[in-house]
Formats: C-alpha cells, structure tokens, sequence
C-alpha cells in the first residue's frame, strides 16, 4: 500500500510515527528543510538556540515532536524541501517541485497535514515595510534569532498575540504595545469554558501578567486606525475602548487574527468546504477520525480546522489510524477520541474568547488596500457591486471582475478580509459569499523547459 | 406558478446570448436570458483572450469581420472596452511546413479584407529579438489583438439589463417545448417561461437543447489548458500563436503573461449538476516547454494561477449558427470550438438581425446544423 503524508508539523509527525508502527513506509513531503512545522520551527545548524529559550512553556513537547520527527525520517521516504503543488484525487497523484524539478508521487491513500498560516484583516499602512504577521514575527525570533524591529508593537487578538509581544520581550525587544481587538469582556464570557483547558489558559494568563508587571502598554478592545509613516513604520494609532486616539512610536508591527487553514490541497482534491461559525473560517469536510469524503484522503491538524499544536498531535495520530482501520488492521482508539473530544470544547471556548474581528475588515475604507499582490483598495472590490458589469453575488465572481486574489497570494493573504468587504457591501453573511476556489499550483511554481 | 412571457428567450450567458440580448433590447425586444450558473462563467468567461481573425477558417471570417467591427465601439456599446487592446496578432511557424501555411493564408485573408503583412526569415529576430530560435517566420494582422474575457460577457449583460433585457442567473432550464407557436421552458426551481422564439446559445449545452428539438449533432466539451503567471517586465506586444494552435501567448501591460495550450478535463454534468473543469498538471508542464520554445525568457518565470473551463467543439471546427431545421422560431449558435470570443458580439447581432428582420448579410450555409450525418 502506496501512503503519502504531506506535511511534517505536529499532525505530520504523529501520523508518520502511526504508519511505521504498523510497518508503513510512507512518502512523507514538506516544503521547508526540516520538519516541525511553523510552530515547532527548528533554527539552522550554526544557530541551535536552547528549546527552553525557543519554545517556552513548550520546550517540552517541542523536544518530543523533534525527538520523534528525527526517528522518522531515516525510516520514512522523507522528501524534505518539497512542494506538492497540484493533487489528482482521481487519479492518487500528488505532483511535487523540488529545486526546480518536477515530480509525481502516486499514492493509495494520502494523509493531508498542511498547516495554516496567519489571518490577517488589513489595516491602513499595513504593506509598509516593518509590518509582519504575528506568524511571521515569531519565525523570525525561533529561526533566524531576530526581531522583525527594535521598538516593536504587536496588534491582534488571540493567545499568539500575548504569545509572541512576551517572546519579544523576553528576546530584549522594546514592545511599543500590545493592542488586542478582542475587548476584556468578550473574553471573560469565554472563561468558564477556557478552564476546560487549563494549562493553556493558565499560561495565557501566565503572559498578559508578566507583561503587565513588566510595565509593558497593553490595551483591550482597540479599533486600529493606521500604521504610520512613509518608507518605514514610525507609529501606530488606534481608538481606545472609550472611544480617545492613542498612539505609540514603534518600527515595526507584527499582526494577525489567528489562524487559518492552508486547506488549498484539500480544496484541489475535491473534498467539500463547510463555513465553520465559531472559527469563523471554510473548513475542507472530515469526521473525527480525520477521514474526507474522496476515498484514500485523510485531513490532520489545522489545515483541517483550527485546533492549535496539541490537537494537531492527537489529530495526525488518530487520522493514520483512519487510515490503518479503513486498510483492514484492528486499531484501538477510544482514549485518543475521548482526548480529541475533550480538546475540541476547549478550543470552542478559545474560538468564543478570540472573535474574529469581522467588522474591521468589513468597514476598511475605501482608499485602504486590502490586496496587496494587485493593489486593490476595499473601495474597488465594493464597486465590483455597481459595474460597468452585472453585479457579483459572490466571491470568485467579484475576483474575476476586480482581480481580488488574483497575484502571487491567490487570495491567501487577502481572501478572508475581502470576503467580509464584499459580504457587508452585499449585506448578506460571509459564509454565502463563498470563499475563493482553490486553483493549481498551491504557491508558484516555475516555468520549466525540461521536466 | 405563473409563466413569464416575453418575446425573445435566450438560453445561455455567454459572450453570444449577452450580446444577443443587448442587441434585442436595443431594438426594443421584450427579452429574458436564462444562465444555469453565472453569466460568462464557461468558456466565455475563462477562455484566453484573444480577439483574433487571422488563421480562421475562411466561413467564419465575415462573422469576425463584423465582430472586430463591433469590438471597436465595445466602449460606447458595453459601457467598458473589457480591456480590449489592438494589439495585433503575430502568428508563428517553427518549420519550413507551417511557414507554407502562413503563406497561403495571405490569399484568404485578401479575398477577406484582413489585413495580414508576412515577416520572413530575415526580418522576424529582428523586429522581435525575445523570440527564440526555433521561430523561422511569423504573420502579422495588426487588427486583432485581445481582451478580458473575465469582464466581456458580465459587461455586455449589464449594458443588455440597462437596455431593458432580463437576466436570470442561476436558472438551469430543464425542461423544453413547443406549442406550434410558443415556446415552454420550465426551470430547475419550477418557473416557466414562454415566447415565441428562442435562441440557443448555450455552448456545449446548446448540443443538449438541439437534441431536445429533434436535431443531435455531434458535440463534445472542450477544455482550454489555461496558465497565468507573475507580473513581469512587459516585453511581449503582440499576441502570439503558432500555426496547429498547440499554444498561444500574451503578455498583458501590467505583466502578467497568459499562456494556452493543450485541453484540461471536465464534466459537463447531468441537468441539475454543477459542472466543473480543471487543467492537467503534464499539459501546462508542456505547454510551458512550448512557450520557452517560443520565448526562452519566459523560463523561470512562475506560473501562479491555472484554469479551464468547459465549450462545445464541433467535427469540423466550426459551430451551429442559424434557424433550426426541425423547429420554426429556434435559432441556435453553439459549438465555437475554442474561438468563440471574438465572434461572440457579432453572433449576438446576427441573431437579433434573424429574429427582427428575418435576415442577416453573414453567409451562414457553412454552419447549418443538418450539416452531420444523422446519428446513428
């Protein structure tokens, strides 16, 4: 039996580690150098930095995913550097780009573990260069051991938020702020639920206390207003809960609302999308065991749905064992799926506490760019609205006729703000104005004059 | 449910039925088009672009003619040139065999009024250094050039509903009649429509509401291979082809390099299904090869985006325009063969000139539709 997994972060690793249990040797792709994923993203030799400096609170698991990523791979067909740019699900064929060549890889069954990336809601001067995604600026800091700034403000709302501005901190940055969209009720509601998890939220709390103690400017409940400056970030304003401007010299901001999934394979292979509510996001269709509805495909971690490291872990395990139970081999799983089961209401209770900022991508101006690859302002996506064409009712109509999505980005960046644009524009939800199509290839690929 | 009556039914949004209305509406028909998913959202929509008539089949050049005629007001007709640049087209040969092609097509294009200028051997590096070596001529009809297709058909619907047309999108017609005098088309949804004419110009389903009627031909989908890729330095003016058609190539002003080739797969679907298209990852890698052949500076350079989407082609490469052979009051225009774009504003004009006067100036023998062998 011909298995590929694509991915080598938490769900990747635990879902390989399942396989050569039960004497699988899969193909098993990443598109980075080494495994890990992005949340457990090792530095390059010359620059191996202690896991507790690195990691926090994870060093731990983050050992253990490495430990178990490094067993792997000799005993893996592992195919770092890779990048599995189209899927055939008719087909079984995963085409892949590796320094430059093309490749296909036929499978039997395929485990999809393929990350996210940052949500961002654009905001005015966020293409100012100095303004990195919350993703972005930690990868900086775990990877290169550097900063995306000296004076560094961070602006979102979700636990990386808290994450990443006491990482900094602890780095020896200088944190300008750090201004969460998400107001101080919306996420003491959430709290009885956030218990349920209570080594995560207590070390959310561990975070927000030690930057307050620190004397660090945090603000709650903030409508951001602009990044300033021309050429290079000099400041950032915002309106406070009380509705006053404030602002805060910085040179650099790192952003994000969460997370979203990297779900453009699933999308490709055919596997339905559903709007899930409470995420906020399109999530490709699965049950719990991680098994989609086109035959030989199993979907694992947050390319799946949002359910952070941990779930990722469980996740990448129980869909290998999908997998193994729909080939024929007796496979116990009723703990995994009671700890599955218990995660997933945590991770509600998380989804309650960190709304995703709808409103603010939806009342962008309209002289502020939403898509950076094309250029666009919010305003020109809204006039996809009054012509010169008939109106677009959905999303990869109003696509075609403004080029929203349409650059390098293929709307990864861009889709979800300009979803919550055109929804407001349209006054209906964002789930009916549709997400956009996934399109070969996932991320570019080059023009190639020998195969 | 009450029956909507109108005057003229149109089945199918493409560039053809969008053009159609606005020139029904604009001459005062009473019109609704019907559109099963979104206006141009087949191959009107998604095809390559070019607004070409070199290279046609010689029955099908007074019908470009007119088109390109049209295509030089699209502004004041459709409200926007749908980015319609004159261009020109620079057909290329690779061998001394196409480059024959090339030469005996001057006569064609004369005996048409098209203007088409040869550029030999000697002159084609020259007026083109970015052309690679394997190009040994090229014929240049400085007339054509090329446009969004994204944004034609949506245009032309939008200026066909200031003219008074309705467009319905999203209404699949299901079920066809006729009464002797009127047509009765019924929806997925359960509405129904009546007049007494319809035209067909539903693309590859046209083959479907043909059969319907009593007259199947023999129609097959046909999926452009389609590749954009990053914004580049714009190096390459003209739109490019190849005689045999085995890719083609633009380059757009802000960068973007649109190249075809060879046919993605698709499923038209049964009635009620939703259709889908998709390219093949070997023919965009081949296409890409072909491209390089062409411009070898194209290597490198990365694809971002690929697409298909699905028309009707034809045994001899030219589509069904004209009345029906079985039913009075049906006209039909489908199976363009993967050139359709060009034609689609002159269709639309011809078909309002054979429900309004009964008449067009187009010669139309060559597309009738009791041209095939009946099916077997």
């Amino acid at each position: 039996m011909k298995v590929a997994v694509v991915g080598a972060g938490p769900a990747g690793v635990r879902a390989v580690e399942v396989l050569l249990g039960a004497g699988i040797r899969p193909v098993w792709i990443d598109e980075a150098a080494d495994g890990g994923g992005r949340i457990y993203q090792r530095p390059p030799a010359p620059l191996q930095r202690d896991p507790k400096a690195l990691y926090g609170f994870e060093a731990a698991r983050a050992s253990d995913l490495h430990a178990a990523l490094d067993a792997a791979k000799p005993r893996a067909d592992w195919r770092p550097d890779t990048l599995v740019w189209n899927i055939h699900s008719g087909r079984k064929q995963l085409n892949t780009l590796n320094a430059g060549r093309q490749g296909v890889v036929e499978y039997d069954a395929a485990i999809l573990c393929t990350g996210a990336m940052d949500r961002v809601v654009p905001v005015p001067g966020w293409t100012l260069p100095g303004v990195t995604t919350m993703g972005g600026a930690q990868i900086a800091l775990k990877s290169q051991g550097c900063g995306i700034g000296r004076q560094v403000a961070f602006l979102g709302s979700g636990p990386l938020l808290w994450l990443v501005a006491y990482q900094y901190a602890k780095a020896g940055a200088q944190i300008a702020a750090v201004l969460d969209t998400t107001a101080f009720a919306t996420k003491l509601a959430a709290a009885p639920g956030l218990l349920r998890g209570p080594a995560t939220f207590a070390k959310g709390l561990y975070y927000v206390a030690w930057l307050r103690a620190h004397g660090i400017r945090i603000a709650e409940g903030v409508t951001p207003l602009a990044i300033e400056g021309t050429g290079d970030v000099t400041g950032i304003t915002w309106r406070d809960a009380a509705g006053r401007t404030q602002c805060a010299a910085c040179d650099a901001v790192g952003l994000g609302w969460g997370l979203k999934p990297e779900a453009q394979l699933a999308d490709l292979a055919g596997i339905p999308f559903d709007f899930d509510a409470l995420q906020h996001n399109w999530v490709p269709r699965r049950d719990a065991a991680g098994r989609s509805p086109v035959p030989g495909l199993y979907l694992a971690g947050d390319g799946s749905g949002i359910g952070g490291a941990e779930v990722a872990e469980l996740a990448g395990a129980r869909a290998a064992m999908a997998l193994l139970q729909d080939a024929g081999h007796a496979v116990e799983t009723a703990a995994l799926d009671r700890r599955l089961a218990g995660l997933a209401r945590f991770r509600a209770a998380l989804e309650k506490a960190f709304p995703f900022p709808a409103h603010l991508a939806a009342g962008l101006p309209d002289d502020a760019l939403f898509c950076r690859c094309e250029g666009l302002t919010a305003g020109e996506l809204r006039a996809t609205i009054t012509g010169p064409t008939v109106a677009a009712p959905e999303l990869n109509r109003a696509k075609a006729v403004s080029r929203a999505g349409m650059g390098r980005c293929q709307g990864r960046v861009c889709g979800p703000a300009a979803a919550e644009i055109l929804a407001a524009k349209l006054g209906c939800t964002v789930a009916e104005v549709g997400r956009l199509r996934g399109q070969a290839p996932v991320k570019p690929i080059p023009l190639v004059a020998t195969p | 449910m009450t029956e909507t009556r109108c005057e003229v039914l149109i089945v199918g949004a493409g560039g053809a039925g969008c053009s159609a209305a606005l020139h029904l509406a604009l001459r005062g028909s009473r019109v609704v088009l019907l559109e099963r998913g979104q206006v141009g959202g087949q191959a009107s929509g998604v095809n390559y672009g070019g607004v070409r008539q070199q290279g046609r089949n010689p029955a099908e050049l007074p019908i470009a003619r007119k088109s390109r005629e049209i295509w030089g007001r699209m502004k004041q007709l459709a409200g926007t040139e749908a980015e319609f640049t004159v261009t020109g087209h620079l057909k290329l040969a690779r061998t001394d065999a196409e480059e024959a092609d090339l030469i005996a097509y001057l006569d064609v294009a004369r005996q048409h009024g098209l203007p088409l200028r040869m550029v030999g051997r000697n002159a084609i590096h020259v007026e083109y250094p970015w052309l690679g070596p394997k190009v040994v001529a090229g014929s240049f009809a400085p007339e054509d050039g090329s446009a969004n297709p994204r944004l034609m058909a949506p245009a032309l619907a939008r200026a066909a509903r200031d003219a008074g047309a309705t467009i319905h999108e999203r209404t699949e017609v299901v079920e066809y009649a006729h009464d002797g005098t009127l047509f009765h088309l019924r929806t997925l949804a359960g509405g129904t429509f009546s007049a007494p004419v319809l035209l067909n110009l539903a693309g590859f389903w046209g083959g479907r509401i043909a059969a319907a009627f009593g007259e199947a031909v023999p129609i097959v989908p046909l999926c452009p291979n389609m590749v954009v890729t990053e914004p580049v330095r714009y190096f390459i003016e003209p739109n490019l082809g190849v005689v045999g058609g085995n890719v083609y190539l633009r380059q757009i002003p802000r960068g973007n390099i649109i190249i075809g080739g060879g046919h993605g797969e698709s499923d038209p679907g049964q009635p009620g299904d939703t259709p889908w298209s998709r390219p093949v990852p070997e023919v965009t890698m081949q296409a890409a090869r072909l491209a390089i052949a062409l411009v070898p500076a194209l290597e490198g350079v990365q694809i971002i985006r690929t697409w298909s989407g699905i028309d009707g082609q034809m045994p001899d490469r030219i589509p069904v325009i004209g009345p029906s052979s079985t039913t009075p009051g049906l006209f039909h225009a489908f199976g363009f063969s993967g050139h359709g774009f060009q034609l689609g504003p002159a269709i639309g004009a011809i078909m309002s000139e054979l429900v309004l006067d009964g008449r067009t100036d187009i010669p139309l023998e060559p597309f009738r539709i009791t041209r095939f062998a009946p099916a077997a």
